[in-house]
């Protein structure tokens, strides 16, 4: 046997693993401007501009929570203009490839590393601990260091103010959730929903379906429609796309937008939106970083701060509910994140907040039941 | 029993996808030719049929379209396996692989689009039956199509000289060739059919099932409708059968939850992948079954004249 019959036999498969692993990297690293543009003509005092960079969880066009982020990207980019200059990488999976991703984009040389998703905590922790001077901000996280802070929005309140609308406009009593992961965040939204519904309407129960996605729109679109074939015919959703609306659209029920505004979806199902609008706080975090007046610290921001907001309601909602609604809304704007206070008890009877106790920060964070009105069990794990 | 029939109609409309795809790589491996890249195949085809219900508003024209992809794919997919002689695995892979990726970047300008709302459709008259109607009769055409379709290709394999023609060829290319048949551009036939109902099937998902386009939307059904191909050893009507039950255990795990049944939802989305394994596992205990059953050619390249 020659050596050339024995090469030609590995030549087809050597080049098939180089093409699979080319195509199994994912990342894709867009900058906006050519790195040799970038630094404009050197001025006497003009600083090289400010590098940071975003990663995302999902597609930037999911329309959802990534979309969001980049909105609230492209508004500090615009604000800020030459002083910054950003990047993004999008689906980075969370788990170890994620630390791969940070590192990357620190090497590259950027300042300020905005992590857009929980599962990322582990990495960002990591890579902190080995770049002090580098700035770390993860979203909807809870570990901090010196040189990491986490950020959130208080998404219960627009799940709150959905829930005062949609127990006005159900007429089977039922409402429905499509959920992603039993966490906290999710637990909180639910339970928000079920708690804005009561307070106008005291019939309404809510069931919940759990995707195990934080994005899978068949999956969702199947979920949808279990929950509508089970009665609901008001549906919230914690997932990044717009399947759930749009299945509501089919089946002549009402849904909302959630992250990012999705009237355009389904203009007879589209009640309201639940958006995001980070530009808000991304403006402060890139502030403090110019100023030198960045500290760590967990932002909870809401209705009142400008980062959550509930718009695009129906047309065809009749006054009575919208008005409800605004004052729904100038009661959080007034009293921020004070959606969950006693006498509250959980699905079993238990009392989880006395009489006129408001929540705090504490009792958020480890929210893992579900309120009188939920139906079912908080499934375990996460 | 509403319930049920809600039930019953949800399972025939998340069985069809894999159906079709299925019914597909069926005719496909009947000639002998493993196509993994059913995963990519039908990718493109759904990028493809959205873009076609988009720019022309009728989804048949999509259809067509999302087929014509598949086969398309299929095509270049049968050229280097069938004449080139590459490896069937390893090329079937590789085009899943590219389906993935060639699909997300042509469709990154589709993403967040809508389609104009196809409606209710349902078979008048007929609809309005208690029970059965809710549970049969109010289903997209592709519903009865893909049911069509099995028989259709039964009647094609068992039935006529062409479908024996083409089991000869799965059975045995070296006779076939022997006997004269062009076995290479049989082998091509079935691959661009396989292609155009995994297009068709990917085509639907996007414009019927979750009328929207994102990456990655297939979400692992081109795989399942390979493992139910085998699941059926081979054989339309069980085709079928495997892919309603497995939509039906998708569907049954959501209605179980949307009733507040108390198994974690981790594990109920397990159980149709979980049911798919068992039943291959299964079927492949007596290894006499599967040599019976499985086309004797499956994967294995052709060399006419060696």
């Amino acid at each position: 046997m020659d050596k050339r019959s024995l090469l030609r036999p590995l030549a087809l498969p050597a080049v098939f693993a180089l093409a699979l692993a080319l195509a199994c990297t994912k990342e894709e690293p867009k900058k906006e401007q050519a790195p040799a543009a970038a630094a404009p003509a050197p001025a006497a005092e003009k600083p090289a501009p400010l590098k940071v960079a975003f990663i995302y969880v999902g597609p930037v066009g999911d329309a959802g929570w990534s979309f969001a982020h980049d909105l609230g990207r492209k508004a500090i980019e615009a604000k800020y203009g030459d002083q910054i200059q950003t990047t993004f990488v999008e689906k980075v999976p969370e788990g170890p490839d994620a630390e791969r991703v940070i590192r990357d984009l620190v090497s590259q040389g950027n300042k300020v590393i905005f992590a857009t998703s929980f599962g990322y905590g582990d990495a960002m922790e990591k890579v902190a601990k080995d770049f002090p001077d580098v700035y770390f901000e993860h979203a909807t996280g809870f570990k901090t260091a010196p040189n990491l802070r986490v950020y959130e929005g208080r998404f219960y309140e627009d799940a709150y103010l959905a829930g005062v609308l949609a127990g006005q406009m159900t007429k089977t009593n039922t409402l429905g959730f499509v959920a992603t992961f039993p966490i906290p965040e999710v637990l909180r939204n639910i339970n928000a929903y079920t708690l804005g519904a009561l307070s106008v309407n005291p019939k309404v129960k809510t069931k919940v379906v759990w995707v195990s996605s934080w994005f899978d729109p068949p999956k969702e679109t199947e979920a949808a429609q279990s929950l509508m074939n089970q009665g609901a015919d008001v549906l919230l959703q914690n997932t990044d796309s717009t399947a759930v609306l749009q299945a509501a659209e089919k089946a002549g029920k009402y849904a909302f937008g959630w992250d990012s505004d999705m009237s355009a979806f389904a203009p007879k199902a589209h009640l309201a939106s639940c958006v995001l609008k980070w530009g808000v706080y991304y403006d402060k975090a890139i502030g403090d970083v110019l100023n030198k007046s960045w500290k760590t610290d967990s932002f909870k921001w809401g209705i009142k701060e400008g980062v959550n907001d509930f718009v695009k309601i129906a047309s065809f909602v009749p006054d009575e509910a919208k008005k409800k609604v605004e004052e729904a809304k100038a009661y959080l704007i007034a009293n921020p994140g004070a959606v969950f206070k006693g006498p509250l008890y959980d699905n079993t009877g238990k009392e989880l907040l006395a009489k006129d106790v408001v929540a705090d920060d504490k009792w958020k964070s480890s929210v893992n039941f579900y309120v009188k009105g939920v139906e079912g069990k908080v499934p375990a794990g996460q | 029993m509403n319930q049920v029939a809600l039930l019953l109609a949800a399972t025939l409309g998340a069985g069809t996808p894999l159906a079709i795809g299925s019914l597909g790589l069926l005719v496909n491996e009947r000639s002998g030719v493993l196509n993994l890249g059913a995963e990519g195949v039908m990718l493109v085809s759904a990028v493809t049929g959205f873009a076609a219900a988009y720019h022309s508003g009728n989804e048949w024209i999509a259809f067509l379209a999302g087929a014509a992809a598949g086969a398309a794919l299929a095509a270049v997919f049968g050229w280097l396996v069938i004449w080139l002689n590459t490896n069937q695995y390893a090329t079937g892979l590789a085009v899943s692989l590219f389906g993935a990726g060639f699909s997300a970047f042509v469709g990154t300008g589709y993403v967040g689009r809508k389609l104009e709302s196809g409606g209710e459709h349902s078979v008048p008259l007929l609809r309005d039956l208690p029970f059965v109607g809710t549970a049969l009769f109010r289903q997209h055409p592709m519903v009865y199509l893909a049911m069509a379709l099995a028989g259709a290709a039964a009647f094609f394999l068992y039935r006529t000289r062409a479908g024996l023609v083409l089991r000869s060829v799965g059975e045995s290319p070296e006779s076939a060739h022997a006997l004269g048949y062009p076995v290479r551009r049989i082998r091509l036939a079935a691959v661009m059919v396989g292609g155009a109902l995994c297009g068709l099937s990917g085509a639907y998902l996007s414009v019927v099932y979750a009328p929207l386009w994102v990456e990655g939307m297939v979400a692992g059904r081109g795989w399942i409708a390979l493992a139910l191909t085998v699941f059926a050893t081979w054989r339309p009507a069980r085709v079928l059968l495997g892919a309603y039950l497995f939509g039906g255990v998708t569907m049954l795990q959501l209605h179980l939850q949307a009733q507040g049944v108390q198994l974690p939802p981790q594990f109920m989305s397990m159980t149709p992948y979980v049911a798919t394994i068992v039943v291959l596992v299964l079927i492949s205990r007596n290894p006499l079954w599967i040599r019976v059953n499985m086309p004797a050619s499956l994967g294995k390249p052709f060399f006419p004249g060696s």
